[in-house]
């Protein structure tokens, strides 16, 4: 068992709690950088795509595991930056690193100002307004079809930044560094905003609406930033995701998108920055286990290689429903009690996570 | 003339939409459960009555294989909530939305699996048949699917008002620990709503298979009806009846006399603005929260 024995008050406010922390984290940071000579082009850019999932992942954690409100039109926000970021260098000639973070600004304005009329619903009334919206942005991508091309879509541009160019395919290596490195930043502003009053009033709403307002929480102020901060995180990674795929239309950001985001965070572990990248990490890799799984079936001689449509999504849900109904913290979960055992070792109690019965609290009084 | 035949043409598509909302409904009064997977269950239970009835399946006689249909996905509801919501009870509500829009996708995966992705249509008697009256030809499905929806909703709130199962069912929505102690079986009450709404889902996929074709994501119409059950105002049975007519007999006339492009948004759009300016629905239930 370890205690930690506090001495200063900077180690209260400090990022890392113990040596052994500050280790794994050296540890994880050697290993990703160290990742483009260790693996292949095309498992890098497997990667690149995780962490950008991860930071799409990070933007709706912001409003699902800290403030506590569901949003199943996410994919709105995704296209928001995409199309932004993109129309922004084409049509205003501004340079990447000027149009990158406009596109996040962009988004995260849209976010607040849908958030002033929709804020204020609970439950099945904002999941079903964010659902409408979501669906409204794909059909305006169609009939905006002057900006955004429509159906035929946009091309994305290669990321240029001072004349140094990044593509998946030329350049695998610097595009992995460029977004690891706006994926560290992302994760440091995420992590100082929990520890900020804002992300305390946050959790302040998720526990408890009634609470937070006795508190003094402005709830509908709160609410705004929230959705502001969760729709720039997302914007910022769809414009990311819109340079990776270099082409995207209407039918990129739909609503099955926008639940398969949702999906991302619950497998990965609601409420905490690393599930957001586990999540990103199993919806990524999922596809390209099944694809390892089936050509290794197929040397064996079982099956012959046989492709099923949908089994990805079909497998998907499957591991969801796994996780939903054996462990709902998630795979962060999951690991927190693993490793709480062997830090207790041997005084792990089998009981010391299970939740309070509970009885059904109707939403429809309030 | 084209006004009634719209008119009529989109009451039959909001009674198969207010069905499915009627689903919801059920089981978002009785549980608190949001059921994301309602379309996908309508589209299994069409798709059963299809692999039933349909000459190049098993070809049985029409009525028994709805009947069928209607009994196997009423055991479907019930299982799905004794093996699985009962489980979820109690998290967060956004954990039971997810959780139902995965059955729907294995219930979409399931379906493509066994029957394919191509749409097919169910031979059934109404199929394919017009009347005319005062001039206007109507199709004898659409006036079907509107007799038929009008048998249920009256079937439903006799059940709910006067049988001791509706009784029981309310008390459990009401209070749920209360109705513990009055002795309800709560649990099985709980389980026996999804096999309701089971049962529901089966008789709006078999009225809307008869007036076109399915496939496995038809289920996606779901979306739709949930829109027309917030409209309606959820929580309440006839406000599912009603916002499911507003959106079938909105989307006709929009496609007919709006700008191209528009007619599809045109549920969304009025869901966002019932929404915004009422956003309990049309006929609300909401009362003040007490702490």
């Amino acid at each position: 068992m370890r205690f930690v024995f506090k001495t200063h008050y900077d180690q209260d406010l400090g990022l890392f709690k113990h040596t052994q922390h500050r280790v794994c984290y050296a540890l994880l940071g050697a290993i990703m950088v160290a990742l483009p000579w260790l693996i292949s082009d095309y498992l890098l850019g497997e990667f690149t795509l995780v962490l950008i999932w991860s930071i799409a992942g990070m933007g709706l954690m912001i409003l699902i595991g800290q403030t506590g409100q569901a949003s199943l039109g996410h994919a709105a926000f995704l296209a928001i930056g995409a199309y932004s970021v993109v129309l922004l260098q084409e049509r205003a000639g501004l340079p990447f690193l000027l149009a990158f973070p406009l596109a996040g600004l962009i988004s995260g304005v849209c976010g607040a100002l849908i958030a002033r009329p929709i804020a204020k619903l609970h439950g099945v009334y904002l999941a079903i307004a964010t659902l409408a919206l979501g669906i409204l942005v794909e059909d305006i991508i169609v009939i905006a079809e002057a900006w955004t091309g429509g159906v035929g879509g946009l091309f994305a541009p290669d990321i240029d930044i001072f004349g140094h160019t990044f593509n998946k395919y030329i350049n695998p290596a610097d595009l992995y560094f460029l977004i690891l490195g706006i994926t560290v930043v992302l994760v440091l502003l995420y992590k100082n905003l929990l520890r900020s009053p804002l992300g305390r009033a946050f959790a302040a709403i998720r526990d408890s609406e009634v609470s937070a307002q006795a508190m003094g929480v402005e709830i509908a102020k709160t609410k705004s930033l929230s959705f502001a901060l969760s729709a720039a995180y997302t914007g910022l990674a769809g414009a990311l995701l819109g340079h990776f795929t270099g082409i995207f239309n209407n039918e990129t950001f739909t609503i099955i998108m926008s639940i398969n985001m949702l999906m991302m965070i619950v497998i990965g572990g609601v409420g905490s920055i690393h599930g957001a990248f586990f999540g990103a990490a199993v919806f990524v890799l999922l596809p390209t286990i099944i694809a390892f799984a089936r050509d290794g079936l197929a040397t064996l001689g079982l099956g012959n290689a046989v492709v099923i449509p949908g089994i990805e999504a079909g497998i998907f849900a499957a591991i969801l429903i796994a996780f939903l109904l054996f462990e709902p913290l998630g795979i962060y979960g999951r690991w927190v009690k693993i490793r709480t055992w062997f830090e207790l070792f041997p005084l792990a109690r089998r009981d010391m996570f299970k939740r309070n019965q509970s009885f059904l609290k109707t939403e429809r009084t309030r | 003339m084209d006004f009634a035949q719209l008119l009529i043409s989109g009451l039959a598509n909001g009674c198969v939409y207010g069905l499915i909302a009627l689903g919801f409904v059920l089981i978002y009064k009785a549980t608190e459960a949001i059921n994301f997977a309602q379309g996908d269950m309508m589209m299994l239970g069409a798709f059963i009555t299809l692999a039933l009835t349909n000459d190049n399946h098993m070809g049985l006689p029409f009525i028994p294989s709805v009947l069928i249909a209607i009994a196997v996905m009423a055991v479907f509801g019930y299982l799905l909530d004794a093996l699985m919501l009962r489980h979820v009870f109690g998290q967060p509500q956004i954990a039971v939305v997810i959780l139902t829009i995965a059955i729907g996708y294995i219930i979409r995966f399931g379906a493509g699996l066994i029957w394919g992705h191509e749409p097919q249509s169910l031979h059934s008697p109404l199929a394919g048949q017009d009347i005319t009256i005062a001039g206007i030809a109507l199709g004898l499905d659409e006036i079907a699917v509107i007799i038929v929806t009008i048998l249920l909703t009256g079937f439903l709130y006799g059940f709910f008002a006067h049988t001791r199962t509706g009784i029981a069912i309310q008390a459990a929505s009401q209070n749920q620990l209360a109705a513990y102690y009055m002795g309800v079986p709560v649990r099985r009450v709980y389980s026996l709503v999804w096999g309701l709404s089971g049962v529901v889902a089966a008789i709006a996929g078999v009225l809307f298979a008869s007036k076109g074709s399915i496939d496995p994501n038809t289920g996606l119409l779901g979306i739709k009806a949930f829109a027309a059950a917030v409209i309606g105002g959820f929580g309440s049975l006839p406000g599912a009846l009603l916002g499911g007519l507003i959106v079938g007999v909105i989307e006709p006339f929009a496609s007919r006399y709006g700008p191209s492009g528009y007619a599809q948004i045109a549920p969304y759009l009025l869901l966002v603005l019932v929404l915004v300016f009422r956003p309990h629905g049309l006929l609300p239930q909401v009362q003040q929260k007490k702490v």
